[in-house]
């Protein structure tokens, strides 16, 4: 499935239904600076990415805390990948951004 | 008045520091942990809102023991919650279940919360900075749902193996116990024991209140489980490493050696079941609490004198428990039977209460541990351990000593009067047990073979009893029908006579005693017939005496006539004469002599 995204480079040219919607959560913990840097390098990485076909929501779990244990949340800012499946999961303030893309599955792990 | 009430205060802190919380209101808060024997050993509990790190290697009980901590809290009105890195919240329901915890009803009950963090490093990627806000988010949402006072982080050192940024990891572990300190929540922290260092991801240097060490070890294929507090700031705290037991009811833990011995000494005499054996120990028996030894090489009857001493306190109506580590229970009745004791109604009645293992089914702590439990369920006024050499079997003599030496502080802070009996196996060395209990035992009685005649009997004799006067004697100890019954011994010109021996000279100094009564009669009978004859003859000398006397009389008058005679003769003389008259009777005085021939 994901895995056979094995392409290197530029937006990868997937037209399967799977690919049409990308739906992701970010989970944070009040406007901290980590979560705005977080929120806008997700935006950053999606709109070159994955322009069009993605959706996010934001969770701010001191507005509801009992969210935190349904998606196993720990570490915030933590970016989970519901959709396409299977669940990805990234931590931190995805400043860098090649590893987010590993974590995503739109590139290959090294 | 001040001053008195200063001096008081200071005598409770020299002598008893586990009133020092109680007594002293600067002292350390404490929260109960509701263990057994843990709150001994920590003079309290667990310090009050703070963290408290549990560490020890895999399986040997740190989760349980966390979950005991907030199980027994949820009953002191504590709530608490468990985060849980590794264990998933069925597996931790069903393994505390087993020990007799009913987690879902606690849940349900809302004084309980579980929550899984499930951390897989290979599902989680690192792209930047991060915190652990979410973990503090959970926790924080779960305490204030319930409300809760104590805390459980087992084991928080799986975040180590789920996250990589360790720089990360520390700052937000030791922002975490300061966050739990200021919620002002009691937390057991869980850790695996590392290499050169209390737990392999050095936890100890967040949580420095309080440190317990869990450990297990083996010694001749026994396994035995300790706990040790390592560490704890701003308490006295017991130092040794306690053993403890995981039973069908949790933890317990044993406090050992109590510091002082503080224990009250009672008057109160109670019979040994054996009247003869009252009377050698002063008249009355044992006292109570008191801790009897009775040694003895094999087959002398070590048993039957405690079965008769169970006997009679339970006759008496008291509790008796009974740990048998060589016979089983009915093998105990059936041959306690065969001697006339029964102790069937005792058993049906549940005064007698039976406990029958090997000693090597477990440790020697263990076994210590399981007794102060049945003690502690049963509270028996007796108990008979039969025989303590067994336990040799499982350790050391030190290691046995130590513990015979901390059931018996036990049991006499109880007023529980504790026989034991050990088997010697060299003769030559009565006088000493193999596990070299002497010193701690107040009546010891000695049983022992006596060979003679090609023989063997028994005999007892007491080799100290504390506090009474007692017999010096040996006696012949002989198991009739009807029990023990004491003989005295027979001591002649070839030593200590017994059994068929003493008999026999009991037999030969009977005849001999009829011997001489036979003679006594025979001399009585002869003397008595010499007597009558010596009568006879006074009798017959009295009666010579007599016939003389009358003889003599008889003469007396028969001269007393011839007298008269003459005297008439002459004065019809002297008339026919016709003589002075006058000078008649002088004349006839004259003559007198002649009236004197016979």
């Amino acid at each position: 499935m994901s895995n056979t995204l094995g392409i290197v480079g530029g937006l990868p040219p997937r037209s399967t239904d799977q690919t049409k919607s990308w739906n992701m959560r970010l989970y944070i913990a009040g406007q901290t600076p980590k979560s705005l840097r977080a929120l806008a390098n997700l935006k950053q990485i999606c709109e070159e990415h994955l322009a069009g076909k993605y959706h996010i929501e934001i969770i701010d779990l001191l507005e509801n805390p009992q969210l935190a244990s349904t998606d196993q949340i720990l570490a915030v800012p933590t970016l989970i990948r519901k959709l396409p499946e299977p669940m990805r999961k990234i931590i931190g303030d995805l400043s860098n951004a090649e590893r987010v893309l590993v974590g995503l599955d739109l590139r290959p792990r090294a | 008045m001040g001053d008195i009430l200063e001096v008081e205060h200071r005598v409770y802190r020299m002598t008893a520091g586990m009133h020092e919380s109680q007594q002293n209101p600067r002292a350390l808060a404490k929260a109960s942990t509701g263990i057994k024997g843990l709150d001994e050993i920590t003079f309290g509990g667990l310090p009050k809102g703070r963290p408290t790190l549990v560490c020890g290697s895999a399986g040997c009980g740190k989760t349980l023991l966390g979950m005991e901590f907030l199980i027994r809290g949820t009953q002191f009105g504590e709530p608490g919650v468990c985060i849980t890195f590794e264990e998933r919240v069925e597996d931790l329901v069903a393994n505390v279940a087993s020990l007799g915890f009913d987690l879902p009803q606690l849940i349900a009950e809302k004084k309980l919360r579980l929550d899984h963090v499930r951390l897989d490093r290979s599902q989680i990627e690192e792209a930047g900075e991060y915190d652990l806000e979410g973990l503090f988010v959970r926790l924080g949402y779960a305490i204030d749902a319930i409300g809760a006072k104590r805390v459980l982080l087992d084991t928080i050192e799986a975040l180590f193996a789920g996250l990589s940024n360790t720089g990360i990891l520390r700052a937000e572990l030791a922002r975490l116990f300061s966050w739990l300190k200021d919620k002002g929540v009691t937390t057991i922290v869980t850790g695996e024991r590392g290499e050169g260092q209390l737990t392999r991801h050095g936890l100890e240097e967040y949580v420095s209140d309080c440190v317990i060490l869990l450990d297990h070890h083996m010694s001749d294929t026994i396994f035995t489980r300790c706990l040790q507090v390592v560490k704890y700031r701003g308490s006295l705290h017991g130092t040794n490493a306690y053993p403890f037991l995981i039973d069908e009811h949790g933890i317990s833990v044993l406090p050992i050696t109590s510091l002082e011995l503080q224990h009250t000494a009672s008057d109160e005499r109670i019979s040994t079941g054996v009247a003869r054996l009252d009377t050698m120990l002063g008249g009355a028996g044992y006292y109570r609490g008191s801790s009897i030894l009775v040694s003895g090489t094999a087959g002398t009857g070590k048993t039957t004198l405690a079965a008769q001493f169970v006997n009679a306190a339970c006759g008496r109506g008291e509790c008796c428990l009974y740990f048998g580590f060589e016979e089983s229970l009915s093998q105990v009745t059936r041959n306690m039977r065969s001697v006339g004791i029964d102790l069937a109604p005792w058993l049906q009645a549940g005064l007698l209460q039976y406990y029958g293992t090997r000693p090597t089914a477990h440790g020697l702590e263990m076994h210590l541990v399981k007794m102060h439990k049945l003690v502690e369920d049963l509270r028996p006024r007796v108990v008979v351990i039969d025989p303590v050499t067994s336990l040799l079997s499982s350790a050391t003599p030190n290691e046995v000593k130590g513990m015979l030496t901390r059931l018996i502080d036990f049991l006499k802070s109880r007023q529980i009067t504790v026989f034991m009996t050990t088997l010697t196996f060299e003769v030559e060395h009565l006088e000493q047990t193999d596990v070299h209990v002497s010193s701690l035992i107040d009546t010891w009685l000695v049983l022992r073979d006596l060979e003679s005649g090609s023989e063997r009997n028994r005999g007892l004799m007491v080799l100290k009893s504390r506090g009474m006067a007692h017999s010096n004697q040996i006696r012949e100890f002989l198991l009739t029908q009807n029990g023990i019954e004491l003989q005295d011994v027979y001591i002649g010109p070839a030593g200590v006579l017994t059994g068929s021996a003493r008999l026999a000279q009991e037999a030969h100094e009977e005849a001999e005693e009829l011997l001489q009564q036979y003679a006594l009669t025979e001399k009585r009978r002869q003397s008595e017939r010499k007597r009558k004859a010596l009568e006879a003859q006074i009798a017959a000398l009295q009666a010579d005496i007599a016939a003389e006397e009358a003889e003599l009389q008889q003469l007396a008058r028969q001269e007393d006539l011839r007298q008269t005679r003459r005297q008439q003769d002459r004065t019809a003389m002297a008339q026919i004469r016709q003589a002075d008259a006058g000078r008649a009777p002088a004349l006839a005085g004259d003559t007198l002599p002649t009236g004197k021939r016979p």
